[in-house]
């Protein structure tokens, strides 16, 4: 056992928002630096995974050097990887809290179509996307309030939202292709819309990766949010609300699900029940990947923005190479392993 | 008392289900010796009224506009006929649901039952039980491993899918040097993209002139083939010629070849789905043709259950009985034949 942190080992910013003891579960603080996730200095842990990243760019680059680096490839890339990237930035937050969320695919499909009935599409932009936050908001309460107030393990409540928003996406579209119409919606995923050379979608993957930062690293939100993981019930000893904190952050989630189901419109110019296809899987195995802890009490938003470009470079280089789709399942779960067993090491080493 | 009245309803409501159980198994009785005489005078079903027929019907989730128009065929064309009852089970893509549901079927005692297997494999079996039950299976598009599992096979050519499309894309780049093309599969898993491949492959093997450079698999979903094709365009700078196997995830695919802003190519989708029939008839975008894969096959199904449930042959073909397989033709359809097509087209 070593010595509980002083607080001088804090980083600065840290310390300056420190609220109560609740911020750092009692039974976290042992062990060098301590696990939590505040500032740069805990993302640092992310090198490792920026180092598959550069091999990963290597790769691509000497495999195929002309198609691979051509900016628009990059403008691909990051394209490809905004609409499950924002959706595992609201995942992280609740995989740190201790939770899970099964539901974000389903969350997506739903948000998706309902927001592309011919109904909506009436009252054209506004109309889509105040529908597909509403609807992913709406479910995401679902899911709050039964595994906050409702007592329900997150993993079933979750895969019970996951089968009913399936099932009322299917519903409302009969299995049909909904084709958007809306002119200023289809705009937006076009080249001509591009700023600075930059997809909007990018953009908007970008401003929630800093709000996710931000929240989760430089607020009493966040801070709550770590400590619900960590240690439930020393944070509900410490004054947190545990239950009206894990409300928020299934919110959270279903919001980013409706914010990915607008941004999918945009990019599919349709919206169809098939939607998010197993996202749920890719959001879990990215956020994993970039260092957050299944079990809870530490999540880093870099890591997992990090884990869904490595997984999007990995689909974009299989794909210049025309590999066929079994060889990439194949390598693809092999990459996870491999990265899992990496992040395992740099933890112990930290931890332990 | 309104206790016991309630009761006495019960009671014969039960009772009039039972009698109505036991003459339904009872007219399944004489199917062989009674019709012997309507078989020699009239063996071709026709829109006349027969034998009532519970017809059962088995199929996949209906995730998927070609999936759902098959539902709607079968349905539609059930109601046409009076005396045909459908038992019409909730689609499911899981195999062991899937059994259940034709097993529940069995128990039901339909007359026929037609299914469309999420994974044919794996449906075998219960179509062998159901045939040894006495009850006739008519097995639609996803063939089962064993031919004892079915009475007839109706569906699709896969194979005549892709031969098609290939020799209406060697036909189109004739005398173009060095041609291009790439092919957006569609689930790799099933054995029916396997053999769209097989065909296309086939058939450019005709052309010398003409390559197949890149082939990627979507997942039939408007996402997946918005990614990946997408990926294609980026990793071919320019190509001639595209076969996209599904005209839902060519949605998709349409989407990203607009966001690449490129059209220097042909394209030709698969399926027959009205979004894709109604872009070919406009003519402003790079698809020019689709390969049909007709769901009018299930209504197709429908007609020989209710053929088979009545001992009869099929109209037209003076035949005593139904055949055993039935394979329907991949047309495909240009701007010149789009009105003739036009009316199958699903969304």
């Amino acid at each position: 056992m070593t010595q509980p942190v002083s607080s001088a080992q804090h980083n600065g910013p840290d310390k300056g928002v420190l609220t109560g003891p609740a911020a750092a579960p009692p039974s976290k603080k042992e062990g060098g630096g301590g696990p939590r996730v505040f500032g740069l200095r805990a993302d640092v842990r992310n090198l490792s995974l920026l180092g598959v990243l550069a091999v990963l760019i290597a790769v691509g680059g000497i495999t195929e050097p002309e198609a691979f680096l051509d900016t628009g490839n990059l403008q691909l890339i990051l394209t490809q990887a905004s609409v499950i990237g924002v959706v595992t930035v609201g995942m992280t937050f609740v995989i740190t809290s201790g939770g899970i969320d099964l539901s974000v695919g389903a969350m997506v499909a739903l948000a998706s179509v309902w927001a592309t009935t011919l109904a909506t599409q009436e009252y054209g932009f506004a109309g889509i996307l105040f529908t597909a936050v509403i609807v992913g908001l709406a479910a995401g309460l679902v899911n709050g309030v039964l595994v906050a107030y409702g007592g329900m393990v997150p993993f079933i409540a979750t895969l019970a939202m996951l089968a009913s928003a399936r099932g009322l996406a299917l519903q409302i579209t009969d299995g049909k292709t909904q084709i958007v119409t809306v002119r200023s919606v289809l705009d937006l995923g076009l080249p001509d819309s591009y700023i600075l050379g930059i997809p909007p979608l990018v953009l908007v993957f970008a401003a929630v990766t800093v709000a996710g930062w931000l929240i989760l690293n430089r607020t009493t939100f966040g801070r709550r949010t770590v400590a619900v993981g960590g240690n439930a019930e020393a944070a509900r000893l410490a004054g947190i609300d545990v239950r009206r904190q894990r409300l928020y952050l299934y919110l959270l989630s279903g919001l980013c699900c409706g914010i990915a189901a607008f941004m999918l419109i945009i990019l599919s110019g349709s919206g169809q029940n098939t939607n998010g296809n197993l996202y749920e899987l890719d959001a879990i195995a990215a956020a994993i990947i970039g260092g957050t802890l299944l079990s809870g009490g530490r999540g880093t938003i870099v890591g997992s923005v990090l884990g869904v470009l490595v997984f999007t470079t990995i689909t974009n280089i299989f794909a210049l190479n025309n590999l066929q789709s079994d060889v990439q399942q194949i390598a693809k779960g092999a990459i996870i392993v491999a990265a899992v067993l990496v992040q395992r090491r740099t933890l112990r080493n930290g931890e332990t | 008392m309104p206790e016991t009245s309630r009761r006495g309803l019960l009671f014969g409501t039960a009772a009039v289900s039972a009698g109505a159980l036991l003459t339904a198994c009872t007219s399944n009785e004489p199917k062989s010796t009674g019709n012997a005489t309507a078989r020699s005078d009239q063996p071709a079903a026709d829109d006349k009224p027969g034998k009532p027929v519970t017809i059962g019907f088995a199929g996949p989730q209906a995730d998927h506009g070609w999936l759902n128009a098959i539902n709607v065929n079968a349905k539609s064309r059930a109601e046409k006929y009076s005396e045909v009852t459908l038992e019409i089970t909730e689609g499911s893509n899981d195999t062991a649901v899937q059994i259940g549901q034709v097993k529940t079927l069995i128990n039901k005692k339909v007359d026929v039952l037609v299914i469309l297997p999420a994974d044919g494999k794996a449906l075998t079996q219960v179509g062998l039980e159901a045939m040894k039950a006495g009850i006739p299976v008519i097995n639609l598009d996803r063939i089962f491993a064993s031919p004892q599992a079915y009475r007839c096979w109706v569906g699709g050519d896969n194979y005549g899918m892709g031969l098609n499309a290939g020799h209406y894309i060697g036909e189109q780049l004739k005398g173009k040097s060095n041609a291009k093309v790439v092919e957006l599969a569609g689930i790799d898993s099933l054995e029916l993209t396997k053999q769209r491949s097989q065909g296309f492959a086939d058939a450019l093997k005709n052309y010398s002139n003409v390559e197949l450079v890149a082939r990627q698999a979507a997942d039939f979903t408007v996402e997946s083939g918005q990614a990946k094709m997408a990926q294609l365009l980026q990793a071919q700078k320019k190509i001639d010629a595209l076969w996209n196997h599904d005209d839902d995830q060519g949605v998709g695919a349409l989407r990203a070849i607009q966001q690449a802003g490129r059209d220097e190519f042909i394209m030709v989708g698969g399926a027959g789905a009205k979004s894709a029939m109604d872009a070919i008839k406009a003519d402003n975008s790079v698809l020019k043709a689709t390969v049909l894969y007709p769901p009018t096959m299930a209504a197709s199904a429908i007609d020989l259950a209710r053929a088979l449930g009545q001992s009869k042959g099929i109209g037209g073909l003076s035949e005593m009985e139904i055949p055993t397989s039935l394979t329907l033709y991949s047309a495909v359809v240009t701007k010149e034949n789009i009105d003739q097509y036009l009316p199958t087209g699903f969304s």
